[in-house]
């Protein structure tokens, strides 16, 4: 017995040229995830003196993220963090109502393969004539074309890779620096790996990284259900295949129009597969093939599995917005809203001081001379403002048991210069007489207020005593 | 291609092997990925005998690029301190005294101090500096031999009752279990705890003021106040060096104690000293 091969070589795919409104539509998509892509990091934000004004910046080095009008210091970090558990329940939102649309027309290897096919027929022409290119030999036509498809492929490369470190640091600058040579060998390295990566996943890898690398096709069945609406063949409709005007034959003439356009390399005929991005190009090669051929659009479309049955039986098929709406879709829509009333809230009350109060446990207390109590704390504040400000700590205790900043504290001005953070020792006593200082726990609140604005911010703490057994 | 054994129900072709009567569909996996798993395998050799890897029987196999992260480390500390040469000699030439918080000279001897403390001295006198019995709490307000800064670079460059250095601090109390009876011992000790605990028998404490003013004051002070040029702490304050208990005060009145520390300047850079004594000082006690 012959042992079959447990390894494949790619089957190379020439996607046909189509038109029609979801290929219309990819176009617009691409072209608006394209922009906003390239061009983002060149938009201008005055921020003030001491602030970059890139609108949108990651700032590693300073720990800063701007976003237009909001600036994220990292102990806000939360704030990607519901960002990023956003986009995943809004994928499973859109995956349960719509299959893949995120891979059809808005996945970045979806954009840039698109692209990259878009340049190949460009230069090398449509479907037939890329199949005629692939089987001659390796002459000077062959090579010429080749070789003027991998430059195209390669700057495109360059220009995702070199728009990508843009967002770490101010655009014009950096452009300038490397076009002269001088910026930071990171930069260099950073653009050649995604230059690499976006030539050989958007060149030759194509349909394989959305089969076998990405790791969504695997996870989405679970987003979805028959009421999903996806891209689908109306089966009864077209069976048995067969020319046109044979007897008994359904309304597909076999014409494989829809096969040849396939990114993936599918014959969507044969049901629901995994390797379908829904990327709708077949529906729009179909409708085109039933215009000719005089009959209604639709052999190929966007449909509920669910519908079926009635379709089959000549009945209407449920409104879209039944198919949409169901509890899955329902509670999906209510988490992300949620998570994101929370964001839009906390982005609301965050105030432009903000302290941190730590009391210091490494000793709980520390004894003085005259027997008074005294505790440590360490305050971190953090100014949010372009501008240098001076701030002035108090206290506010239950007045019976007599917490006091120590003297130092009371009057200290601590001043913390724009954008940054200072750390301060802040002692706070309690004499021995005083109730506190025998009390295991006395809540507190320290107060810092800007003296400039008169703004005030507070933090809750407690003070230990030493409780004597 | 005669022996292709197809599935039935699928119509793909199996691979032919076959786990208790389920048969294995052949859905073959491309051959890049193939490529991509030897290259990983190559990668993984390669990586091995380029870097260190195999644990031999007493250390690892050092790999032929010479690659050792203490190395790197060493580099890391040298590239610090000549970045930081600079701030350090600053620190030796300044005038202690006049470094205040928030400067940045200030900022680099706290955190130079803090990791000379947490390394050297937080064995005795604990991470947090809270000391323990026998041990100085560093936080407090109470100071055997001063607490101002140039007292404090004294105090750990020469160190406390020991030989090696004829600068170090010296304290001489003598052990009073020879000179003194055990009921004037008990007396002096009721004595020196009313100085700061309320409810000590008056009567004792009275008798035991004659046998200090005869015996201690020299050192201690007419009203215990202490000797900061002696080392002779303040007994009328809160803080018990060895604890408050009356046996406790009963013992060091009989045996004496004999705290030590090291020279710290015979084994501490000038700039470290200083670092830490600037750290020490910052903790909240400082004078
Ligand atoms: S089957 Fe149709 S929708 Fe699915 S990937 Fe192919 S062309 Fe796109
Ligand atoms: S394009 Fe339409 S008619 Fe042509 S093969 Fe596909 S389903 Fe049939």
């Amino acid at each position: 017995m012959d042992t079959p091969s447990l390894y494949a070589a790619r089957e190379p795919i020439f996607p046909r040229r189509v038109s029609g409104k979801f290929r219309q539509l990819k176009w617009w998509i691409m072209a608006i995830t394209l922009g906003i892509y390239y061009l983002t990091p060149w938009i201008r934000w005055d921020r003030g003196p001491n602030l970059p004004d890139q609108a949108v910046l990651v700032d590693l080095a300073s720990r800063r993220f701007y976003f237009f009008w909001i600036e994220i210091w990292p102990h806000e970090f939360y704030f990607v963090a519901g960002l990023l558990i956003m986009a995943g329940l809004g994928l499973f939102l859109f995956t349960s109502a719509l299959g893949r649309v995120w891979c059809g027309y808005t996945c970045p290897q979806t954009v840039w393969t698109d692209l990259f096919i878009l340049v190949e027929r460009w230069i090398e022409g449509d479907r037939n004539a890329r199949l005629r290119l692939h089987r001659a030999g390796w002459d000077v036509r062959k090579w010429r074309l080749r070789i003027t498809k991998w430059v195209v492929w390669l700057l495109i490369g360059l220009a995702t890779g070199g728009a990508w470190v843009f967002y770490f640091t101010d655009a014009p600058t950096l452009l300038g620096d490397l076009l002269s040579f001088s910026a930071h060998p990171v930069a260099y390295a950073t653009i050649a790996v995604l230059t690499a990566t976006t030539f050989v996943f958007g060149g030759f890898m194509r349909e394989q990284v959305c089969i076998y690398m990405c790791p969504w096709p695997r996870i989405q069945a679970a987003m979805m259900d028959s009421d999903t609406i996806t891209v689908a063949y109306r089966e009864w409709r077209g069976e048995p295949r067969g020319k046109k005007g044979t007897d008994g034959a359904g309304d597909c003439i076999d014409c494989m129009a829809c096969v040849n356009v396939c990114p993936v390399g599918i014959d969507i005929r044969d049901g629901q597969q995994m390797e379908c991005i829904t990327c709708a190009l077949c529906i729009d090669a179909c409708d085109d093939i039933m215009a000719k051929i005089g009959k209604p659009r639709g052999l190929v479309d966007y449909l509920a599995l669910s519908d079926e049955p009635a379709e089959r039986a000549g009945q209407a098929p449920k409104p879209v917005w039944r198919h949409i709406l169901r509890p899955r879709t329902i509670l999906y829509t209510a988490m992300w809203s949620l998570i994101g009333l929370g964001l839009v809230y906390a982005l609301f009350i965050r105030s432009d001081i903000e302290l941190t109060v730590s009391p210091v446990r490494n000793p709980t207390y520390v004894v003085q001379s005259d027997g008074a109590i005294r505790n440590i704390y360490d305050v971190r504040l953090r100014n949010k403002l372009g501008e240098d400000r001076a701030f002035r700590l108090s206290l506010t205790s239950d007045e019976v048991l007599r917490i006091d900043l120590d003297d130092r504290a009371r009057n200290l001005t601590l001043t913390v210069p724009a954008d940054s953070t200072v750390l301060q020792r802040v002692y706070v006593t309690a004499r021995p007489q005083d109730p506190a200082a025998g009390i295991d726990r006395t809540d507190l609140r320290l107060w810092v207020e800007d003296l400039g604005s008169g703004d005030r911010a507070s933090r809750a703490t407690t003070f230990s005593g030493k409780v004597t057994p | 291609m005669s022996d292709k054994k197809i599935d039935e129900t699928t119509g793909i072709e199996t691979t032919g092997h076959s786990w208790d009567g389920i048969q294995e569909l052949n859905n073959p996996l491309p051959r890049w990925w193939l490529w991509t798993l030897y290259a990983t395998i190559f990668w993984g050799i390669a990586y091995t005998i380029a870097y260190p890897a195999w644990p031999l029987i007493s250390g690892a196999t050092s790999g032929v690029l010479g690659y050792a992260t203490r190395a790197e480390v060493a580099e890391q500390i040298t590239a610090h301190q000549a970045q930081n040469a600079e701030l350090a000699s600053a620190l030796v030439a300044a005038e202690l005294t006049e470094l205040a918080p928030g400067d940045d000279l200030h900022r680099y001897a706290t955190a130079r101090g803090g990791a000379v403390f947490r390394a050297q001295c937080s064995q005795c006198h604990g991470s947090g500096a809270a000391g323990a019995t026998g041990y100085p709490n560093l936080l407090d307000n109470d100071w055997l031999w001063g607490g101002d800064i140039d007292n404090i670079v004294w105090t750990i460059a020469h160190g406390v009752r020991n030989e090696t250095d004829p600068d170090a601090r010296y304290s001489e109390m003598p052990a009073f279990a020879d000179i003194l009876e055990a009921d004037e011992i008990d007396a002096v000790v009721e004595y020196v705890l009313s100085l700061s605990k309320p409810d000590r028998d008056p009567v004792l404490a009275e008798a035991g003021n004659t046998v200090f003013l005869d015996n201690c004051a020299s050192c201690h002070g007419d009203m215990a106040e202490g000797n900061r040029d002696l080392g002779a702490p303040n007994l009328a304050d809160a803080i018990w060096l060895y604890g408050d208990s009356p046996e406790a005060v009963a013992y060091t009145v009989r045996n004496a104690r004999y705290g030590v520390m090291p020279a710290w300047g015979q084994r501490l850079s000038d700039a470290d000293i200083r670092a830490v004594s600037v750290y020490v000082h910052s903790l909240g006690g400082g004078e």
